[in-house]
């Protein structure tokens, strides 16, 4: 008879818990096609509310409604961000190959919303500020996250040794989120061209509801997208990881 | 009045080139993602299936 005690690698996995990849990926395919739908009709009623029933701004008049792509992408950039930090850290410290999996498949994602902030950020800035650049401290430090997250996506295919990828890839992950708070902060510490926060204040919103109901229903859109694209990505390393072991199986057979 | 009521929806108070650039730029990128996600996944996935059958024959 054997015991967890007598197998320690068994009882590691014991906890009831998502940490094991066979019930994660189980729970995970149940949750997509839901994930889906509510990802479909959020964004529905979030187009609805910013393109049609939310009024102009008094002063940047309907340039206002490209807020509510530019700032959910903005959130998204920083929020998949500092959950990539989170899980590498999570995977290097516990050795946990789903964390150092959800943090790779999350940087795409983090990529192109970062992307998409910076390009929407010029198109809002070009009719209101006369500029699609200028080196302000927000524009810049998001400019300096998108290269993280470039250095991230270059460096974790960057060997041939995949764990050494993994590895070199998180380290520069944990440097990286140095830059959240500086991107957060940015536009309290230096005033120059970027306007201040409205929505996450310590006094609260300065929003009116009409505009910050578009805002908020896009944001939740954009999250819940990103967890489906995040657990679809899963499943893909998941299946390259399996290609990969049956290659090296079949090497070590031929050998 | 309908027509007018949409020209005047089109036009986005003379910021159309801003704001519909910004909408389709958004479209593109995150249909891009999640399409781009999916279907790399299902292609990995039979390729993993199939790698696990000619093993289980080779078996």
């Amino acid at each position: 008879m054997t015991s967890d005690a007598d197998m320690p690698e068994l009882r590691a996995q014991r906890p009831v818990s998502l940490a094991n990849p066979t019930r994660f990926f189980r729970v995970a395919n149940r949750l997509l096609p839901w994930l889906g739908a509510a990802t479909a009709v959020l964004f529905a009623v979030g187009l609805y509310l910013s393109l049609i029933a939310s009024p102009p701004d008094y002063q940047q008049s309907e340039t206002v409604r490209i807020a509510y792509v530019h700032v959910p992408a903005a959130w998204m950039a920083l929020f998949v961000y500092v959950l990539m930090a989170v899980a590498s850290a999570v995977g290097l410290i516990w050795r946990h190959q789903l964390a150092l999996m959800a943090a790779r498949a999350a940087a795409p994602a983090g990529l192109v919303f970062t992307a998409l902030c910076l390009a929407t950020g010029s198109l809002w800035g070009a009719p209101m500020w006369g500029t699609w650049w200028e080196w302000d401290a927000r524009m810049t430090s998001v400019l300096v996250l998108l290269f993280f997250y470039l250095g991230y996506v270059a460096l974790i295919d960057a060997f041939d040794d995949p764990a050494r990828g993994q590895l070199s890839a998180s380290i520069l992950c944990l440097v990286g989120a140095v830059n959240v708070p500086i991107v957060k902060f940015s536009v309290d510490w230096f005033h120059t061209l970027h306007q201040g926060a409205t929505v996450f204040r310590l006094d609260g919103p300065t929003m009116h509801a009409s505009m910050l109901a578009p805002m908020l229903v896009m944001a939740a859109a954009f999250t819940l997208l990103f967890f489906v694209v995040l657990l679809w990505r899963m499943r893909g390393l998941r299946a390259r990881a399996r290609i990969a072991a049956a290659a090296a199986t079949a090497a070590a057979e031929g050998a | 009045m309908a027509a007018e009521g949409f020209d005047a929806w089109l036009a986005m108070g003379g910021y159309a080139a801003y704001v519909w650039p910004a909408y389709g730029l958004a479209l593109v990128a995150l249909v891009g993602l999640l399409l781009w996600s999916i279907l790399g996944t299902r292609a990995l996935e039979r390729r993993a299936a199939k790698l696990r059958r000619t093993r289980e024959e080779e078996q």
